[in-house]
């Protein structure tokens, strides 16, 4: 019973094994997919940032001066916010951040009204595009930390079942195999063994018997010569008085 | 992952031009809340490591905030911080300043990346 039910967790482990080792190979491709997208991103990211540098340099120069702190102290409610969508890749949960802009709120109003308002709403659109690739980079960043994680946890139970789980389970089979085997030679040993006994019993009965009959027989034909030789009597020999003829 | 709904605040470290131009796309959130008070840091030379440390901890440890921008020459400074987070949330970008071009050498991710296929 403990045989056929080692036999089925060999059985679970290997498939198990097979499907971890599906699911390993499939994140790893996805894995693969998106470093390479964050090395684009990233170069990207270079580029566009560079761009919107240059564009607050414009503004600066618009307006005559240095708006940083204007815009530091009207700050109030964001604007652009993000939300987390969720993305299922054979079991994983991959965040995915999506822009979420909210056109209601403008906390710069007053700034640029005197000059350069043009510039600030270029500055504006520019970062705004700017801080959307950001979003995308998140998301791919955050994809790959998770993928990571999770790759090597995948990896780790692979191997463990691999090289532990399975050879452990095979190992139980095989002694399991031995001690049954080994049972059984026993057993045959004894059935041999109750055997010979029986069939030296028998031959001692048999020859008891043989003997017995041998005896009796010797002893019948014994008593038949006697009574034979008794058996015959001389007639000449014997008187009879009173025979009256 | 339900928790993760709530983040929806992207925070910015960074010198005086990349937190202006991040506010004027509006990621800019003020509350009165304590320890939320802003979700942007101005950072000049002259900003001490400790404090650097001290905001990024506060950043870090928010549950509203999805994304952590940090220029790059900042994030230099508090390397051995940014190495050893490796929690998905909140995602930290490194981004490059005006005065300090991107250096993907440095990136703590594209480190990773790299590492990971063996170069």
């Amino acid at each position: 019973m403990t045989l056929s039910l080692m036999k089925g967790k060999l059985k679970g482990a290997q498939q198990g094994h097979s499907l971890l080792k599906r699911k390993s190979e499939a994140l790893t491709k996805r894995f693969r997919d998106i470093t390479k997208r964050i090395d684009d991103a990233k170069r990207k990211m270079g580029r566009v940032m560079q761009t919107a540098a240059f564009s607050l340099a414009e503004v600066s120069y618009a307006t005559g001066g240095n708006i940083g702190y204007q815009v530091q102290e009207s700050v109030n409610r964001a604007r652009f916010r993000v939300r987390a969508r969720q993305e299922n890749v054979s079991g994983v949960y991959l965040p995915q951040f999506e822009a979420d802009i909210d056109e209601s709120i403008n906390d710069f109003k007053m700034t640029g009204l005197g000059r350069g308002g043009q510039q600030v709403q270029k500055a504006k659109d520019v970062y705004t595009k700017s801080v959307q690739t950001l979003v995308d980079l998140a998301s791919l960043q955050t994809a790959f930390v998770i993928l990571d994680e999770v790759i090597k946890v995948t990896n780790r139970r692979v191997n463990a079942i691999e090289h532990v789980i399975i050879p452990r389970t095979e190992n139980t089979i095989a002694y399991i195999n031995s001690e049954l085997d080994e049972l059984d030679r026993e057993e045959f040993y004894r059935l041999k063994k109750v055997q010979e006994k029986k069939q030296q019993a028998n031959a001692q009965l048999d020859a008891e018997n043989a003997a017995r009959k041998a005896k009796a027989l010797a002893e019948q034909s014994q008593d038949e010569t006697k009574q034979e030789s008794q058996e015959v009597p001389d007639l000449t020999a014997q008187t009879e008085d009173d025979v009256i003829f | 992952m339900e928790a993760n709904k709530k983040r929806t605040l992207i925070a910015v470290m960074g010198d005086e031009d990349t937190i202006t131009g991040m506010l004027l796309a509006g990621i800019g959130q003020v509350s009165n809340e304590p320890n939320k008070e802003k979700n942007f840091l101005v950072c000049t030379d002259n900003t001490k490591e400790e404090e650097l440390q001290l905001y990024f901890n506060q950043f870090v440890q928010r549950d509203d905030i999805a994304i952590l921008l940090i220029n790059q020459h900042i994030a230099e400074r508090i390397r051995l911080l940014i190495d050893m987070f490796t929690n998905p949330f909140p995602a930290i970008l490194e981004i490059p300043s005006k005065d300090h071009p991107y250096d993907p050498e440095k990136d703590s991710v594209l480190r990773r990346v790299r590492r990971l296929f063996g170069e």
